[in-house]
């Protein structure tokens, strides 16, 4: 045996709260062994902003904009959850066109959380192009929104019993023309990153969570499908009409990066495949079921869960009669996730943390709530 | 309800139908209203309790059926009862049975994704808090909560040797509300700083009430409110 070279013992070093890979202000804690990482600590909280404490001191209505501002890369999602989980405790169902509408819109929101994902990671492992492309695609879909409700990015696009706003002249055409669009550049992705040798060497067999795993740490969406197993709530629990919706849940054996980004792709042509037999189903019909102005939902408690982007996204509210929420908790599915990112570290290079935080898809607006 | 018929009453009976009612003045005015005087507070409150009187408490149905009833000869008086409101099942228990509950749950049914741990606040009551378990089978496809109520300075036991996700999320209910859990492996704040004073999701907590003290230390500026 040689002797050591340098000796070194365990260090500690701080990554973040800013650096660019953490996706905002994520602060990990790395305790190293030369470049092993034997273990993390995350800190959170930085985006603290007490949404929930919020939400107990608006009324029910008021409250709707703010959970756009949780996950922002995925706001409609938000806002649906939330629609959904009131619409539960007035016992009140959106009218069938403004399902639709709902629909469409969450899926489109899905495909731009899905390229906004690919784009930073592909950027995080060192693939520079991808971001361009992906939000050059991403800006079609902020066009939609921008046409339909005014905003881009946080769009309180939903309300409280269906929707405020009808669609716009030309709203069915430009969804179609976007899937079409999509499709081909799907592949073009494909062709840039799958077989890509540095891209395969970055993320396969790391940051490996097996199904157990997954289960154990409550971890769910793309990362359970990429652990092999087939669960989505829009197939295990449908809401807003999914059940009627034809389409495939992509799933994967190995449980590493790799997958993940198989699946979150292929998610995105399932995407495209809702979006289009939604638009086949636009009817006319009212957009909004008799809600009363004042929103006063009957004593009782509700918990509501939809498959955002990101994983089970939940609200549970718990009403006491008045016209704001006794309690409102939001179950964020970036912030269970992320839990798991210590035990996919453990024993792999400090250069890997990088791609697992990116593979994880963490907002933390919705970490940190 | 008991209100109404009063001042209605109480006023010359052709008068009373004149200056309010939308929908009953059709039935009431042909048929002569000075003449019937219990026609008059009949016809009142019948459209009027129909849509904007919720009850006072929780229109719960009890939970029945095979769970339950299994549950029922495991942990017998622990379990204070089984309930469910708009289709969604949930069970109360002791707050010692609540982590066996899970276990039992996992182990013998399937429950083996916890979902989400909370709690809700209601400084009015002996036991102010209630810790709140969402539990997901995915072999059964059934979503049931176990909830438990907790007295101020009670320490309820850990679900993390049950559930690994418990950790982070029984972390924000202590940060959030202060409830400290026994046998947690690392019981501390997890989204507020570690020297924050109080715990924010509590009802005497007021939302304009943030530790000054720590604002002004750390961030050296007046927090405007």
């Amino acid at each position: 045996m040689p002797e050591t070279f340098l000796d070194s013992t365990e260090l500690v070093l701080n990554m973040g709260p800013q650096h660019p890979s953490t996706h905002g202000v994520l602060r990990v804690i790395l305790k190293l062994d030369g470049e092993k990482v034997m273990g993390t600590e995350c800190v959170i909280g930085y985006l603290h902003r007490g949404v929930e404490k919020i939400g107990e001191n608006r009324t029910y209505a008021m409250f709707n904009p703010y959970v756009d501002r949780m996950d922002y890369v995925a706001a409609v999602s938000n806002g649906l959850g939330y629609c959904l989980a009131v619409e539960q405790l007035l016992k009140v169902e959106a009218p069938p066109r403004a399902q639709v509408v709902r629909v469409i819109l969450t899926e489109l929101n899905r495909i731009a959380s899905h390229l906004l994902w690919l784009g930073t990671h592909a950027l995080d492992v060192g693939a520079l192009t991808p971001l361009f492309y992906c939000m050059r695609e991403r800006e079609d879909v902020m066009n939609i929104y921008e046409k339909y409700c005014g905003a881009r990015l946080t769009t309180h696009a939903f309300r409280i019993g269906g929707l405020i706003y009808e669609t716009y002249q030309g709203f069915e055409q430009e969804c179609l023309e976007f899937c079409d669009k999509l499709l081909p550049r799907i592949d073009e992705y494909e062709e840039l990153l799958t077989a890509n040798r540095i891209w395969q060497k970055r993320l396969v067999n790391v940051g490996v969570l097996t199904a157990e795993e997954c289960k154990d740490y409550g971890v769910t969406g793309p990362m359970l499908r990429a652990a092999g197993v087939k669960w989505d709530l829009r197939k295990a629990q449908p809401y807003s009409g999914y059940e009627t919706y034809d389409f495939d849940l992509p799933t994967r054996t190995n449980a590493d990066s790799f997958d993940r980004y198989i699946v979150r792709l292929e998610e995105m042509r399932q995407s495209v495949r809702i979006i289009r037999q939604g638009v086949g189903r636009l009817e006319v019909g009212p957009v909004m079921a008799k809600v009363p102005k004042v929103i006063k939902p009957p004593i009782g408690e509700a918990y509501v869960s939809i498959e955002a982007p990101k994983g089970e996204l939940g609200y549970y509210i718990v009403s006491d009669g008045s016209t704001q929420p006794y309690r409102v908790r939001v179950r964020p599915p970036s912030f269970v996730n992320l839990q798991s990112l210590d035990k996919m570290c453990r024993g792999g290079l400090v250069a890997d943390v990088v791609a697992i935080i990116g593979t994880i898809d963490i907002v933390l607006g919705e970490v940190d709530r | 309800m008991a209100d109404d018929p009063k001042p209605e009453g109480t006023p010359t009976p052709e008068s009373a139908p004149a200056p309010k009612p939308e929908a009953p003045p059709a039935e009431a005015k042909p048929e002569a209203a000075p003449a019937e005087k219990p026609a008059a507070p009949a016809a009142k409150p019948a459209p009027k309790p129909a849509a904007p009187k919720p009850p006072p408490v929780m229109e719960t149905e009890p939970w029945e059926g095979e769970l339950p009833d299994a549950l029922k000869a495991e942990f017998g008086e622990q379990i204070t009862g089984f309930l469910t409101y708009v289709g969604q099942s949930f069970l109360t228990a002791q707050v010692g049975a609540a982590v066996p509950i899970i276990q039992y749950l996992k182990h013998e049914w399937g429950f083996d994704y916890l979902v989400d741990v909370t709690a809700t606040d209601d400084p009015a009551k002996p036991e102010r808090f209630e810790l709140v378990y969402i539990l997901y089978s995915f072999s059964r496809n059934e979503r049931i909560r176990v909830k438990a109520r907790v007295k101020e300075g009670d320490k309820p036991p850990s679900a993390v040797p049950v559930h690994t996700t418990a950790d982070w999320l029984e972390r924000e209910v202590f940060d959030m509300f202060g409830i400290e859990f026994e046998g947690h492996p690392n019981m501390k704040r997890i989204l507020m700083p570690d020297e924050w004073q109080g715990h924010p999701l509590r009802k005497d907590y007021s939302i304009l009430g943030m530790d000054q003290k720590w604002v002004q230390d750390n961030l050296g500026i007046e927090s405007g409110q």
